[in-house]
């Protein structure tokens, strides 16, 4: 699934990486826990979470993951954005809860 | 707005390649006292469009064939160069980037330009379109060589060695309770690792692991060190901090516990599994504790080996 695909589903804003809209989504991930998401992602992941501390963006640089997308409507801090631009790591950000966001992916066959 | 900030290599190359780098030498050009009929073979036989025409070494003018059609449709026998020439000619500079040139094909719509000597006045040579493309095209082309050139050399450092054993060794001071910087530590290693041509998945293993016990011990430590060493086929991470140490070793291997404290969690960390995703992660594991002094947590990676999770593997260290 393309990036620009999760947007549309999860009637997303883009904070950062209008460059990424074509990056490829192989597998979708939720967790409050940084410490789940380092044990348990993989490569090709889209990470959905409510954590929005600039930590979410270092531990996505380190799994690989390709796009973050804050639930609940969670503005991040600049830190977070900052640190993004320079990972150069695309960031969505959508009002629908965890739950919603992770069904309606997964309805629209993005994998666990 | 992030995008009209990204320069790309060819805008790059625009600004720093000059005209007389892409630039035609050798051109051909006209005397104004030469006879209509050589002009005419002359454009015939090199197919060109617009000929220079020179007075003294001095850029005069440009003729052009549609200029010779014209003369000669207008019915005069005998138009002198001077008369049927474009007088107004734009020229562009030798010294002057690419970008300037670019910028007048736009401005003027002609297809080709004089090049004229900033210094001397004298004419230079020719620029057209694709002389631009093909200069950029070169320049391009040597730019990926020596990128090609780089990223193997860094590769190949290992096999470059010939000394039996030896030993990179990056060493990284962490500072407790600093969530600003923390992960950049890991982050470096990750950066050192893969310009060091090792596999990725090993680099990604590396990280995490790096990463888990970077942040162990900004959790618990007031200071600790990490230090990275790279042999010929593995590395070793150490950890060592100056915290309260583990109570427990065997209990904290367990997945889930943790001591972490509430402030710790909010920022999505003290799940309990840290020291256990170390183990998953790295080929061989080490933890040694004394409560009121400190920990060090060893981890290895071998280079040449598949690696299985979860399955005892005390072999590198």
């Amino acid at each position: 699934m393309k990036l620009s695909e999760v947007i549309k589903i999860l009637n997303a804003d883009v904070l950062y990486g209008e460059d990424h809209l074509n990056d490829e989504i192989e597998i979708g991930c939720a967790s409050d826990l940084l410490s789940d998401v380092l044990a348990f992602a993989k490569t090709g992941n889209l990470l959905l979470t409510g954590l929005v501390n600039p930590q979410v963006i270092r531990t996505a640089e380190m799994v690989d993951i390709v796009a973050v997308c804050f639930v609940r409507g969670k503005m991040p801090p600049e830190a977070t954005l900052k640190m993004a631009k320079e990972k150069d790591i695309p960031i969505l950000y959508t009002q629908y809860t965890m739950y919603k966001s992770c069904g309606l992916l997964y309805e629209k066959g993005l994998p666990a | 707005m992030e995008k009209d900030k990204k320069v790309t290599k060819i805008q790059e190359f625009i600004y720093e390649l000059k005209v007389n780098q892409v630039m035609a030498k050798n051109i051909v050009v006209v005397d104004k006292d030469m006879s209509l009929k050589d002009i005419r073979t002359l454009l015939r036989d090199q197919r060109i469009s617009g000929l220079p025409v020179i007075d003294d070494g001095k850029l005069i003018g440009l003729v052009s064939l549609e200029d010779f059609i014209q003369c000669l449709a207008s019915g005069k026998k005998n138009c002198t160069v001077p008369e049927m020439m474009t007088k107004k000619v734009v020229t562009v500079f030798s010294d002057s980037p690419l970008v300037e040139a670019l910028k007048k094909f736009d401005r003027f719509g002609y297809g080709r330009f004089p090049v004229i000597n900033r210094e001397t006045n004298e004419v230079v040579g020719m620029i057209t379109k694709g002389d631009i493309v093909r200069g950029l095209l070169k320049k391009l082309e040597i730019d990926y060589l020596e990128e090609e050139i780089h990223t193997y050399r860094a590769s190949h450092i290992f096999e470059d060695m010939t000394a039996q054993d030896f030993m990179l060794r990056f060493h990284y001071s962490i500072k407790g309770k600093d969530f600003k910087h923390a992960g950049e530590c890991a982050s470096d290693i990750k950066k050192t690792l893969k310009r060091l041509g090792v596999q990725p998945q090993i680099v990604r293993r590396v990280a995490i692991a790096t990463y888990e016990a970077e942040m162990n011990i900004i959790i618990y430590a007031d200071k600790g060190e990490i230090i990275a060493e790279v042999e010929r086929d593995r590395l070793i991470i150490t950890a060592k901090d100056e915290g309260p140490g583990i109570e427990d070793i065997e209990k904290a291997m367990q997945p889930g516990f943790s001591t972490a404290s509430h402030w710790v969690r909010e920022f999505g960390f003290g799940a309990g599994m840290g020291l256990p995703n170390i183990k998953n992660c790295s080929d061989g594991m080490n933890v040694k504790s004394v409560v009121g002094e400190g920990t060090v947590v060893e981890f290895c990676f071998k280079f040449n080996s598949k690696h299985i999770e979860g399955k005892d593997k005390d072999e590198c260290i």
